[in-house]
């Protein structure tokens, strides 16, 4: 990627007549994009700050004459909230990890070494990445009832149920894209190095933790937190895959808040802004990352 | 953006890769089909343990719920203290959200279900029994048995043995609300003529006639049901769910050209909204709605007193307003439990007058199916529900109860929602209903 | 920078072959770390791919073991196409799906790259605002939402004032309105998403390139469309192939405003629906699948051979 030192190099005067457009439109247009595209978000929250009984009585379109924040107070102890964000983690994290470290290993065995199947491997994984989720359902279901766990992993001894069943299915689905993303940064690692370490007698685990891991340390950044977010915002394996209410992260267990006879939009409200909360934090602070870890896979056409 | 980076051509030797991978494959395959065959053994071990009523009960015991509202879930958690405390059985519960729990039964059934669970009667429990996924607990019902009638343990029976304990039930009406009645002298109607006139009259008045919502899916099957049965009788309605009658007959399209010449005095948009927005409407826009007296959790005070109901009107004088629709909520017994002796104290507990008692104490909708409950207590609705329910010839159970799941959530759901949609073609419609059914009973 | 291998000297490239002949233990550790995450991959991605093509010729109620599963050919096939009638509208509507996504917030994206791609002020705030969609879970926008297009409560319809009955516009009801309105609320994340993509892509058309159309005077809009564009051809592949396993892949959205019923079916949904749930048609609802699966290896394909082809 070259720098744009020789764009901005060119006077001024030349390049204004082929830009044309006077930059106020510009402006003014990602304004009310802007505007619009969070209107949506703020609706939500502003709703998730008005008591229900003056949305009852006047509406949700209306001029709050109260805001509170008892819906999030309810929805975090009515929800049992922290319960449900710890499921998350417990099974956002280790996932990520996981997912991470094999992609790696993966990514390592197939541009450092030349064997003979490299190219097929990385189709395996990425083509697999690719595939809708419901082709998978009952069959995996099935699989799922016959694996037998030792307890202290699953509680009821098999992988249906279980919070490892679902880290290993978002492993697998995850791994696709880590991979290719991984492989790609690591051809830009120049193989001299790894010629380097195996003269000084290095093996290949020593070269993948002592050398390869430690450079690829941009790239795991960013697909860190792409990952944590794609995982923690699963849906549909969390609903196929668990039965026990107490095991559901919290993106399927918001289904708690609905009542089947009585609905309270404002604590789903503030409910959903709770649930989004983590991945807004991660997306705030490591927005950096987020952005380079999703160019880094488009990088190569 | 060029390649970085240019990797020396590779001798690619396609045949030995997809051996290897095959083989693999293969032998992961097989592994999978044992183990599927595995499962197979699950499904015919019936209840282990016949004879239950021996040990004495004690331990835990695990409760699958979708009791999951706030009242009912308390309500029900104020039973299972009681239990505990005269058996010093603890009760153990799952719950799940209402609507995920019954979709997913087939894979909590056939996964790790608890001892108890909740569970409705009808074809759609004798669905599980007949493959074994219900516990037997014929010993409960010869202790408890006495004090069902005969409707309520033909309900919970399969071939001479029983799965199910009743819990409560609640009948399915036309509900409105007294004052805004008498204010506009409506008067309840008892045929088919009469609803027509006074829907005639009150849609002149301004008012929408009948509020109606189908944005589930299932709430629209109430009506197909009253319909059919004042039209076609019980006798036809129950085998036609068990799929032994023809959809594109003529009995059926009558049902069809009935409730078409019904639907303009329904609410417009039912399909973008749910049962509680339009229980809603009961307050101020509309006159009545058919549905389940679960309606009555959507008032308070003053509104849930003032509210009535009256049974869905005669259509053919030969069945007359014999059959109510009168849908039985219970427990049922997993196939193989933890600890059957609890599970069957429990049952047993569940299915006696203190429970009901204590639980409709909290939920004053529905109505106790033991006959040894305390109907003292009862609410004007109650007390009405309770006396439309013994009179009733006939007790059907609601369409996605009486019939198989698969056909009821696959096919019937959107057929419905076709015919709201598009009234006019009936014939198409049925034909495909028939189609379809033919595809699944088979 | 690595080295283009042609280019190597002989001894190195003799040196690289035989180093690569690993000793024991690098052998095991190859053999392990590739060999288990392609146990994940194989086992519960390809196995149950394979298992669901399989039962796709089968009737079976998912319940009983092995015997019970009845072999039927291609009738689940035939009953699909010719008499299950959800199927040829959630099949329009996937398509809908694609054509709407490909055309309205890949372009919409692809513009506001673009004009953020410029040295503007607050850059990295816009950035931000619209790339937020992004990391929100489908069923959390599925809900917000339903706030905006709730019938008598919801924003849309109190800032227009249609919220009386008789000219009230039911957006997620009405099935010839609720696609589209579900459309706009995906094309808010997607928009989002393919963004960030065309930003890096930008940033990899050579500066050289374009400031050699703006020196030959071309107007911005011609420039673009004959320089930049053509040269952001991996991005463009990689956006297409995004967008188009996104429409296929669209389920949560649907799911959670009302199950995918009434004018929001997609193949997808009725998948689930004969899998999950009390219907449990497991012959039926994997034929679905595989239709799903056939109609979605078209891109993989096509991906697949355009990134890898030049290495196969």
């Amino acid at each position: 990627m070259s720098s744009r030192t020789a764009s901005t190099a060119l006077p001024r005067a030349i390049r204004r007549p082929a830009l044309g457009r006077p930059r106020f439109g510009v402006h003014a247009f990602l304004v009310v994009a802007a505007l619009f595209w969070l209107a949506p978000l703020l609706w939500t929250l502003y709703t998730s700050l008005r008591p229900y009984s003056e949305t009852a009585e006047h509406g949700y379109v209306s001029l709050p004459r109260t805001l509170t924040f008892d819906n999030y107070t309810n929805a975090w102890t009515q929800a049992d909230m922290p319960h449900y964000f710890l499921n998350s983690l417990l099974i956002t994290v280790p996932a990520v990890l996981i997912v991470l470290f094999f992609a790696a290993c993966v990514a390592f065995v197939v541009t450092r070494l030349s064997l003979r199947f490299n190219v097929a491997m990385l189709i395996v994984f990425v083509a697999a990445n690719l595939l809708p989720p419901q082709v998978v359902l009952t069959p995996l279901y099935r699989m799922y009832l016959e694996i037998p766990l030792p307890t202290f992993l699953s509680e009821n001894g098999k992988m249906y149920d279980s919070i490892v069943g679902l880290i290993a299915i978002n492993i697998a689905f995850q791994l696709g894209f880590c991979t290719f993303v991984l492989s790609n940064y690591m051809k830009t690692i120049p193989q001299s190095l790894n010629d380097a370490a195996r003269v000084d007698g290095a093996g290949v685990v020593r070269q993948f933790f002592g050398i390869i891991l430690p450079l690829c340390r941009p790239a795991l950044a960013a697909l860190a937190t792409l990952e944590f977010t794609f995982i923690y915002n699963d849906f549909l394996w969390a609903v196929v895959l668990i039965q026990s209410g107490a095991k559901r992260p919290i993106t399927s267990a918001l289904a708690n808040l609905e009542g089947v006879f009585f609905t309270d939009n404002n604590l789903i409200a503030a409910g959903s802004m709770l649930a989004a909360l983590p991945t807004l934090i991660v997306f705030a602070l490591l927005q950096r990352h987020f952005i380079s870890g999703l160019t880094l896979g488009a990088s190569k056409g | 953006m060029s390649d970085a980076h240019r990797r020396p051509p590779t001798p690619f030797a396609l045949p030995p890769l997809t051996r290897r991978s095959a083989l693999r494959t293969g032998v992961a395959g097989l592994a999978a089909v044992y183990g599927l065959a595995g499962c197979g053994d699950d499904g015919d071990s019936g209840s282990s343990g016949a004879d239950g009523g021996g040990g004495k009960a004690s331990g835990t015991v695990s409760f699958g719920s979708n009791y999951s509202d706030p009242v009912p879930k308390k309500a029900l958690q104020t039973v299972f203290d009681q239990f505990t405390t005269s058996s010093s059985v603890k009760v153990d519960v799952n719950t799940i959200d209402h609507n995920t729990f019954q979709e997913q039964i087939n894979n909590y059934l056939q996964g790790t279900p608890d001892d108890v669970f909740t569970w409705f009667a009808g074809y759609r429990m004798q669905f599980f029994a007949e493959r074994g996924l219900a516990g037997d607990i014929s010993d409960v019902w010869e202790k408890i048995g006495g004090n069902f009638s005969d409707a309520f343990k033909d309900a919970s029976t399969l071939d001479g043995k029983q799965y199910f304990v009743p819990f409560y039930n609640y009948p399915w009406a036309i509900f409105y609300r007294k004052s805004v009645w008498e204010k506009n002298g409506y008067e309840p109607a008892a045929n088919l003529d009469d609803f027509k006139a006074l829907l005639t009259k009150i849609k002149a008045d301004g008012m929408t006639p009948i509020a109606f919502a189908d944005k589930d899916g299932w709430p629209a099957m109430g009506t197909f049901d009253y319909i059919n049965m004042r039209t076609n009788g019980y006798d036809f309605h129950k085998s036609l769910m068990a799929g032994e009658e023809a959809w594109d007959g003529p009995e059926v399209k009558s049902v069809f050209e009935t409730w078409r010449e019904l639907l303009p005095f329904h609410a417009e948009g039912s399909l973008g909204r749910t049962w509680q927005d339009a229980a809603q409407t009961l307050n101020k826009d509309s006159a009545m709605y058919l549905l389940g007296s679960f309606v009555g959790q959507q008032f308070e005070g003053q509104a849930f007193e003032d509210l009535d109901f009256f049974p869905f009107p005669e259509i053919n004088s030969e069945h007359g307003q014999d059959a109510v629709e009168a849908p039985i909520d219970g427990f049922m017994m997993a196939n193989s439990p933890k600890n059957e002796d609890a599970a069957k104290a429990l049952l047993e507990y569940l299915g006696g007058a203190e429970a009901q008692n204590t639980y409709l104490k909290s939920d004053p909708n529905n109505v106790a199916t033991n006959n040894q409950a305390d109907t003292s207590g009862y609410n004007a609705i109650q007390n009405k529900a309770n006396e439309l329910i013994s009179g009733a010839k006939q007790i059907s159970q609601f369409l996605d109860r009486d019939t198989r799941p698969d056909f009821a959530s696959t096919v019937m759901i959107p057929a419905l929602q076709e015919f709201i949609k598009t009234p006019d073609d009936i014939d198409g419609l049925t034909k495909s209903i028939e189609e379809q059914k033919k595809t699944i009973f088979v | 920078m690595a080295v283009d291998a042609a280019s190597e000297p002989k001894v190195t490239r003799i040196r690289r072959r035989k180093a690569a002949r690993l000793t024991l233990r690098d052998r095991l550790a190859v053999i392990l770390m590739l060999g288990v995450p392609l146990l994940f991959v194989v086992g519960l991605i390809w196995l149950p791919t394979l298992l669901s093509v399989v039962l796709s010729f089968t009737s079976w109620d998912g319940i009983g073991g092995i015997d019970t599963i009845e072999w039927v050919g291609t009738r689940n096939y035939q009953q699909i196409v010719e008499i299950y009638p959800p199927f040829w509208p959630a099949f329009r509507h996937n398509l809908y799906w694609l054509g709407f996504l490909a055309l309205v917030p890949t372009t919409f994206g692809l513009l506001l790259a673009y004009l953020l791609d410029k040295k503007i002020r607050g850059t990295r705030v816009y950035q931000s605002i619209f790339f937020m969609p992004v990391v929100l879970s489908l069923a959390v926008i599925g809900f917000i939402w339903q706030l905006v297009y709730a019938p008598e409560q919801g924003l849309i319809n109190n800032i227009l004032g249609t919220t009386e009955q008789g000219n009230l516009i039911d957006w997620l009801g009405n099935p010839q309105l609720n696609l589209w309105a579900v459309l706009v609320a995906t094309a808010w994340r997607h928009a989002g998403y393919i963004m960030v993509l065309y930003l890096a892509g930008l940033k990899s058309v050579d500066p050289a390139l374009r400031e050699a159309a703006a020196i030959d005077g071309a107007s911005e809009w011609h420039a673009f469309r004959t320089v930049v564009f053509p040269a952001m051809k991996p991005i463009n592949i990689v956006v297409l192939v995004v967008t188009v396993i996104e429409a296929l892949r669209a389920f949560d959205i649907v799911y959670v405003i009302n199950r995918g019923r009434n004018g929001l079916e997609l193949l997808s949904i009725l998948v689930t629906d004969n899998i999950i749930g009390e219907a449990s048609r497991v012959g039926y609802g994997s034929a679905l699948a595989v239709i799903l699966l056939v109609i979605a290896l078209v891109p993989i394909i096509t991906f697949v051979a355009r990134t890898f082809g030049d290495e196969w």
